[in-house]
């Protein structure tokens, strides 16, 4: 029988995919806010504000319930990531604040041009900021270099190694660019103008092809930064047909951008982005911080995840209907059109 | 600066700075639900405009309460791994729960703000009443993590491991319903007072102007009604303190011995040292009366336990005398205002009352600081009352004082933007 971690472990994987391709997009948003540049800038940004506002605050809450289903179900692997990885996550959440608040800040400070960008800048550099870190972190974790015991929860770091080296920050640029991507991809649709259509065009096929390079140079260096990925990747029975579907999605995904398929974009770019996730998911599984702790040495007893996985089976009857209206309100014209 | 003390300053201020925003979260949607109700009731467009001026308030205030929020979430692995190890899954039922009430009060309040022309009007409206629920049970089910603190049930410790986990009965603590209860009216207090406040001091300016008329009203009433309730969640809150946390008692009350009959203390200035509390106006009995109903029931004084065990008596003595005494005022506001409302058959808006309601309206927020202090502070040297001490729960990263100073500057800044923001709202808009 299949251990109740597995459909925590599972569930947190689905979190993190539905994290990038909402909140990794807000992100995006702010990236593209840094390049608005030409005579349409100032559209460009519009867009992008109309774009996020009603919804980044909600698209936001998945990374806070990665980080509670984490301690909740795998309390271990928390206190073990928030020992070694204590700088690059203050950096994170430094980056989460500024974002936010200079979001909101840009909408209800002085309207003129000069205090407006001041506040659009600090957007934009926290949005680039941000998922960097994240991806560090992550680049880290994946790397199987942070060495803790699972019985005691010691961690063995000197709080830097495990995180200052090539792979981690490839993997953040890579997740930079991830986000980058989703959100030109997206910001097609939200204008009806041809013409920034087209900047946004321009901007999601540079994104894609920036994803491409970063997957490559990740995967080139994941041979000495992350060994244990690599293999996955390379030698488990699903690699050929992993990598054949998603180069296939990949090539679709540029195809449909190119072409002006900004409709069929929006569903084969995240589903790119949803393969390239559960790539490195299925390549870690049964790791969770290699090299020592696993999803199973690591999770909480059945009493604790049974309530949980309630609790999660309810939230989700009770929040498909919310988002999907949220989405149906803010969205609706350019989803359906 | 010892790492332990940094590590417990920047937690600190994390949650002083956050719970100001997360009380406003919860309790101004009560207040827009509240004048938009009246405005689909009467068709008065001054609620409507009302109803959409606070809730731009609530934006600013809502963003920065979300992001300073996430940093809390994590801070709890940055600086307390060993704690979060040991408890993260005792205390994972509310804190699972909040997330689903956070999901649930993010999506509806991004309906609300940004949905006025969108959505029909009665679903507005409910969006409004989601909100409340949301933010309104994500306070409840984070302050049952608290109360777990002060109160550890629901597992039982073999061989130093913890074992029998349940996190149902971990949730259901002594200690939830009444900590819930205080802070939920805490949180309701505070922003309706400080409402109240800021209307009343433009009604000194303009006494007919309708839209503060109304406002001031709403926010009056909202604060009345709870300030009268407060008293009594108050007094449960002291005798569960007695039977289950009798040292925090002591420490607020600057009680050394175990007496019977032991008195209340009003003002007075603990010696730590010396171990007695000097210049106290003492009523006799009455801490006896007040906690159990029994004028001679004994008290438990703080010689009882160990020096290294005893919270820091001074800090907690003098936070609880602030938070009672502001509470005490914004009660004598209510009434008051209940009784003019009554007398005058209207708005109270005697100019001298305005001008005492502006005086009120920091103090909400001030009894909060000074009431998490309280709890907090007076849970010491423990982080998990009586079973893991703070210094225990802490994290071996060093130079804890980098984060902390970076912190600090950051939300000192936010601070003084969302003054200047809001003033912008409240003046000039």
């Amino acid at each position: 029988m299949i251990g109740l971690e597995v459909y925590l472990a599972v569930i947190m994987l689905i979190s993190l995919i539905l994290y990038m391709l909402t909140g990794g997009a807000d992100f995006g948003g702010g990236v593209w806010d840094l390049f608005a540049i030409g005579p349409r800038a100032k559209t460009q940004r519009d867009i992008i504000h109309h774009a996020l506002a009603p919804i980044w605050e909600a698209n936001h809450v998945w990374l806070i319930v990665i980080v509670v289903l984490l301690f909740v179900a795998f309390p271990v692997a928390f206190a073990t990531i928030g020992t070694a990885l204590h700088i690059p996550l203050t950096l994170m959440l430094i980056g989460i604040v500024l974002r936010g608040t200079a979001f909101v800040f840009r909408t209800y400070d002085d309207q003129s041009e000069r205090v407006h960008l001041r506040w659009s800048r600090l957007f934009a550099i926290a949005s680039i900021i941000t998922p960097i870190m994240l991806g560090i972190a992550l680049g880290a974790i994946a790397s199987g270099t942070i060495n803790a015991d699972p019985e005691t929860a010691i961690v063995d770091t000197d709080f830097v190694s495990s995180w200052l080296k090539p792979f981690p920050f490839a993997i953040g640029l890579f997740t930079l660019t991830i986000c980058a991507m989703l959100a030109a991809v997206y910001l097609t649709l939200e204008t009806d103008d041809v013409a920034i259509q087209e900047d946004f065009r321009l901007r999601a096929l540079i994104a894609t092809i920036s994803v491409g390079v970063m997957a490559c140079i990740s995967f080139l260096l994941s041979t000495n930064g992350a060994p244990a990925i690599r293999a996955g990747l390379g030698n488990s029975y699903w690699s050929i047909p992993f990598h054949i579907v998603t180069g296939l999605i990949a090539i679709l995904g540029i195809w449909s951008i190119w072409s002006r398929q900004f409709k069929l974009a929006r569903i084969v770019i995240p589903i790119q982005v949803t393969l390239i996730i559960l790539g490195w998911g299925f390549a870690q599984y049964p790791n969770l911080v290699a090299p020592n702790l696993t999803f199973s040495n690591t999770a909480a007893p059945d009493s604790v995840l049974k309530p949980v996985l309630i609790i999660i089976l309810c939230g989700g009857i009770l929040l498909i209907p919310a988002f999907w209206y949220l989405y149906k309100v803010f969205k609706g014209r350019s989803l359906t059109e | 600066m010892e790492d332990l003390l940094v590590a417990r300053f920047q937690m600190a201020m994390s949650l002083g700075f956050h719970i100001i925003f997360a009380c406003v979260g919860i309790a101004m949607p009560l207040l827009m639900v509240i004048a938009e109700g009246m405005w689909l009731k009467t068709g008065d467009n001054t609620y409507l405009t009302l109803a959409k001026r606070w809730s731009k308030g609530t934006a600013i205030m809502f963003a920065v309460g979300a992001v300073s929020g996430t940093v809390l979430s994590f801070e709890l692995g940055l600086l307390w791994p060993t704690f979060m190890a040991y408890a993260g899954p005792i205390i994972g039922m509310p804190f699972s729960l909040e997330g689903l009430a956070f999901f649930i009060e993010a999506i509806f309040l991004g309906i609300y703000l940004y949905g006025w022309e969108r959505v029909p009007r009665k679903i507005h409206w409910m969006s409004g009443i989601m909100v409340l629920l949301g933010g309104t049970f994500s306070g409840i089910f984070v302050v049952t993590a608290n109360a777990w603190m002060n109160t550890p049930v629901g597992f039982s410790i073999v061989d130093g491991k913890v074992t029998d986990i349940d996190p149902i009965a971990a949730m259901l603590n002594p200690s939830s319903f009444t900590q819930a209860l205080h802070m939920t009216l805490a949180a309701f207090m505070a922003v309706a007072f400080a409402v109240a406040g800021i209307h009343a001091y433009f009604l000194r300016r303009e006494p007919q102007n309708q839209f503060h008329r109304k406002a001031f009203a709403i926010a009056l009433c909202v604060g009345a009604i709870v300030s009268i309730l407060q008293p009594i969640s108050g007094d449960i809150s002291a005798k569960r303190l007695a039977k289950y946390q009798p040292i925090k008692l002591a420490a607020m009350e600057g009680q050394w011995e175990t007496v019977r009959g032991a008195p209340l203390r009003i003002g007075g200035i603990p010696d730590e040292d010396n171990e007695v509390t000097r210049y106290a106006l003492e009523i006799p009995k009455a801490l006896s009366f007040l906690a159990n109903f029994d004028p001679n029931s004994e008290i438990m004084g703080l010689k009882d336990v160990p020096r290294e065990n005893r919270p820091p008596v001074a800090i907690v003595h003098f936070a609880f005398q602030i938070m009672v005494a502001c509470g005490i005022v914004m009660i004598v506001a209510g009434i008051l205002g209940g009784w003019l409302a009554w007398r005058k058959k209207g708005i109270p808006t005697q100019e001298w009352y305005l001008k005492f309601i502006t005086i009120c309206s920091p103090l909400g927020f001030i009894a909060i600081e000074a009431g998490w202090t309280v709890t907090e502070v007076g849970r010491q040297p423990w982080i998990i009352y009586n079973i893991m001490k703070t210094k225990d729960a802490v994290t071996s990263m060093p130079n804890l004082i980098i984060p902390f100073i970076g912190f600090t500057i950051l939300y000192l800044f936010l601070s003084v933007v969302v003054v200047i923001l809001l003033r912008r709202q409240i003046f000039y808009e």
